[in-house]
């Protein structure tokens, strides 16, 4: 047992902070750092750096552009780009898609999708989701039915992040309506131009439009469009959402949020002195950040594992991650709410698109924390994560 | 970074698990505390021929060498069988302060009745008004020709009752509080002016309230500086709560495997209480605890290789909180769902839950040591 990084490990650690610190537009990383939203256009261009930079898609074989480093190479990069901050390359796209493409996908969608997922040539998005299907994701009722050289998808998909930009939605359709709920279920491409398909913005609490309903009319779809088997997509959905095991955690998202804590809560006064000088205060804030330690060793422990024993069995510990992740996460915006107190309250109604720059930064963050209640729901709520430890652990 | 265990120490978890599965369950351990003292010479002698008692000190003075990975996988086995034997206070307290602290002649005096299992040792060390401060010591020791002369009480001396030998904090010099003027003596349990009021403990161990009235040591009784101890104290002790982090995290496993089991056994409207999924949200809630608990203790056991003393003792502090909250979790719930047969001594698991209560108030308090870790600037 060591808890050392490596000399060659440590050099690697300069090196992709060297990359940040002269590649990520200072804009992209104050926005980022204020919790303002980032535009399209400077998203795209961020991941178009990294993509130059042979970065885009690290975790993919090498053979599709990846770069073939160990976990804990992946482990480091990703704590700084998140401790930088700098954005993430887009999930979807690059975690989810990507990898479904590349190990189920034939040559020809191999191809023709993945160099322009590397360079966010197509923007990605998720139709998983449905209004009646949630938690029991395999009740999905979106049909694709079979009609000469094409299929024709009927049916909606919600909570879809992003789809304003995207270019393609990877969707789980039903294709044998007769089989028994996971079997039946087919993965396929969906080009978001396509005649029947309608986008239809949702306002989160945060007062933000990140995510959308997808309605799917008599979409007409070719038949190359189905990744994989017919009636297979089940298994492929299972591969996609088994594969972010560690990045799920965010402990570098959390650690720059407890910096930002700290920063502000030293120049927020109460009581006549700065915030960061009240016991209670830094009490609750030690707390998380002993809370954040065990979660950031718990996630070398299976980043280690995964280095030494390969993916094939997941550490039981894992299932810890999303948990713990989502808990600190959204305690360390409370504490952010509790640093500014008061002056949490304006509201601003163009705050979203990052355009209104005159209102004070402080305004993004009771946003932030309304928005952040999102991360113990999604990828699985954490109610859901709980029913994975109590079947596949503790074998109840 | 590396959390896997090397080949020997694979050996020697497979051998000590080996040894307590063999001979300790929960009725050969009440057998044990009905013995004279309330452990067992017999299983003392095993860790002794096991070398398990000599593990930690060097080659040299007739030991293994081994280091802080090797004493975790011992007390992490210690905690899953609640073993009573005073493992902690010979093996790693005193071994401890001979190690860091001894001479040469005071090493070859002590270590080889610890190796052989022939002496058991205890820490004398907290005091009535002391609490958590191991700074606060009144009990003093006075110059007396080339010796020294001690006088005072010391209270919940953990194998007090029995131990040989007693590892005393005293003063020399300077007021209660004073981090200078802390010295460490050895006294024989038996000397001139030692008095022991032994008692059991909530957790089954046996302890004694010590009055010490004008007990003569000579010189060779101060181990370390007798005017400037309290670093050694304090290393010491921070090795001590990183074992009981690890002793506590088997006591969680054991715990939890044991609420598993139950949960699928006991039955209640027809079924195994287990298919109750708010029984299974707790227990999957158990299961995050232990495993955040397992992440700190290895931290603060590869924390005693870093350099920095100050950022290996906020290791250590931040392992004992999330140690104590994740204990005080398990220990808790593992009690209410056992139900009723939870609440009955008979049923194991209320002895669990009692010694992770103990470990939780040893050497600092989940409070105490989150104010030490936010007074040392946090972690981040």
């Amino acid at each position: 047992m060591d808890l050392a990084f490596s000399k060659e490990e440590m050099a690697f650690r300069e090196e992709v902070r060297t990359f940040f610190r002269a590649n990520v537009p200072p804009e992209t990383r104050r926005k980022l750092v204020e919790g303002r939203h980032l535009s399209k256009d400077e998203m795209v261009a961020w991941w178009r750096i990294l993509n130059r930079k042979g970065w885009g898609v690290s975790h993919w074989p090498k053979e599709y552009g990846g770069t073939g480093w160990s976990s804990v190479q992946h482990y480091i990069f990703n704590e700084e780009l998140q401790m930088y901050p700098a954005p993430a390359p887009l999930a979807f796209g690059v975690s989810m898609v990507g990898p479904v493409i590349y190990t189920f996908g034939n040559e020809q969608q191999k191809k023709h999708y993945l160099p322009r997922i590397a360079n966010v040539d197509d923007w990605w998005c998720q139709g998983f989701s449905e209004p009646g299907s949630g938690s029991d994701l395999a009740s999905l009722k979106t049909k694709a039915e079979r009609k000469g050289d094409k299929y024709v998808v009927n049916g909606q998909k919600t909570w879809t992040t992003l789809a304003q930009y995207a270019d393609m939605i990877f969707c789980l359709c039903r294709t044998d309506p007769a089989a028994k709920k996971q079997t039946g279920i087919s993965f396929i491409l969906v080009d978001m131009r396509s005649k029947g398909i309608t986008v239809r913005p949702i306002q989160t609490i945060d007062g933000g439009y990140e995510v959308n309903e997808v309605f799917l009319d008599d979409v007409e779809v070719p038949l190359e469009n189905l990744v994989g088997e017919e009636n297979k997509g089940w298994d492929y959905a299972k591969f996609l959402l088994g594969n972010e095991r560690t990045g799920i955690a965010r402990v570098g998202v959390s650690k720059e949020r407890i910096r930002r804590i700290k920063e502000l809560a030293s120049k927020v006064e109460s009581g006549g002195k700065p915030v960061i000088q009240d016991q209670g205060f830094r009490e609750k804030l030690a707390a998380v950040e002993i809370e954040l330690k065990a979660l950031e060793l718990t996630q070398l422990r299976v980043v280690a594992d995964e280095g030494k024993h390969g993916k094939g069995k997941p550490n039981p510990a894992s299932s810890v991650l999303k948990i713990k992740g989502s808990e600190i996460q959204q305690t360390t915006t409370e504490l952010l709410m509790e640093v500014i107190g008061p002056f949490a309250a304006p509201y601003d109604e163009h705050g979203d698109d990052g355009s209104n720059e005159a209102m004070d930064w402080t305004a993004q963050i009771a946003p932030s924390y309304f928005n952040n209640r999102k991360v113990s729901i999604y990828g699985g709520s954490n109610e859901i994560q709980r029913n994975i430890i109590t079947k596949a652990v503790l074998g109840l | 970074m590396d959390f896997d265990l090397s080949e020997e120490q694979r050996l020697l978890k497979e051998s000590v698990d080996g040894l307590l599965s063999d001979a300790y369950d929960f009725d050969a351990r009440k057998k044990y505390m009905a013995e004279k003292g309330g452990w067992s010479r017999a299983i003392w002698s095993k860790l002794a021929e096991q070398g398990l008692l000599g593990l930690p000190f060097a080659e040299d003075d007739g030991g293994f060498g081994a280091g802080a990975v090797e004493t975790m996988i011992v007390m992490e086995a210690l905690g899953r069988a609640l073993v009573l034997e005073p493992y902690l206070p010979t093996v790693v307290i005193a071994g401890g302060l001979l190690r860091h602290g001894g001479s040469a002649e005071q090493k070859a005096a002590h270590i080889p009745a610890i190796i052989d299992g022939s002496k058991s040792f205890a820490f004398a060390q907290l005091e009535k008004n002391s609490r958590y401060d191991l700074n606060d010591v009144v009990t003093s020791a006075k110059k007396k020709g080339a010796g020294w002369v001690l006088d005072g009480e010391k209270f919940v001396v953990i194998n007090g009752e029995n131990a040989d030998t007693l590892l005393v904090t005293a003063r020399t010099k300077g007021g209660q509080r004073d981090k200078n003027g802390i010295g460490v003596f050895a006294v024989a349990a038996n000397a001139k002016g030692v008095a022991r009021k032994g008692y059991p403990t909530q957790d089954g161990l046996h302890a004694a309230d010590i009055t010490f009235t004008g007990v003569e040591v000579g010189s060779e009784a101060a181990i370390g500086d007798p005017e400037n101890a309290l670093p050694l104290i304090e290393r010491v002790v921070d090795e001590a709560r990183t074992a009981m982090c690890a002793e506590a995290v088997g006591a969680m496993d054991e715990s939890l495997k044991t609420t598993v089991e139950y949960l699928k056994t006991r039955k209640q409207f027809g079924v195994p209480i287990g298919s109750f999924q708010t029984l299974q949200h707790r227990a999957a809630d158990m299961f995050v605890a232990v495993e955040q608990a397992r992440s700190m203790s290895m931290f603060a056991t590869m924390a005693s290789d870093f350099d920095d003393a100050k950022e290996r003792a906020t290791a250590v502090a931040a392992a004992k909180v999330q140690i104590g909250k994740s204990a005080k979790f398990v220990g808790q719930q593992a009690i209410q769902l056992h139900g009723g047969i939870g609440m009955t001594q008979e049923a194991k698991i209320g002895h669990y839950f009692k010694r992770l209560t103990m470990i939780e108030n040893t050497f600092g308090d989940t409070d105490y040591h989150l104010r030490r870790v936010t007074e040392s600037g946090g972690l981040v």
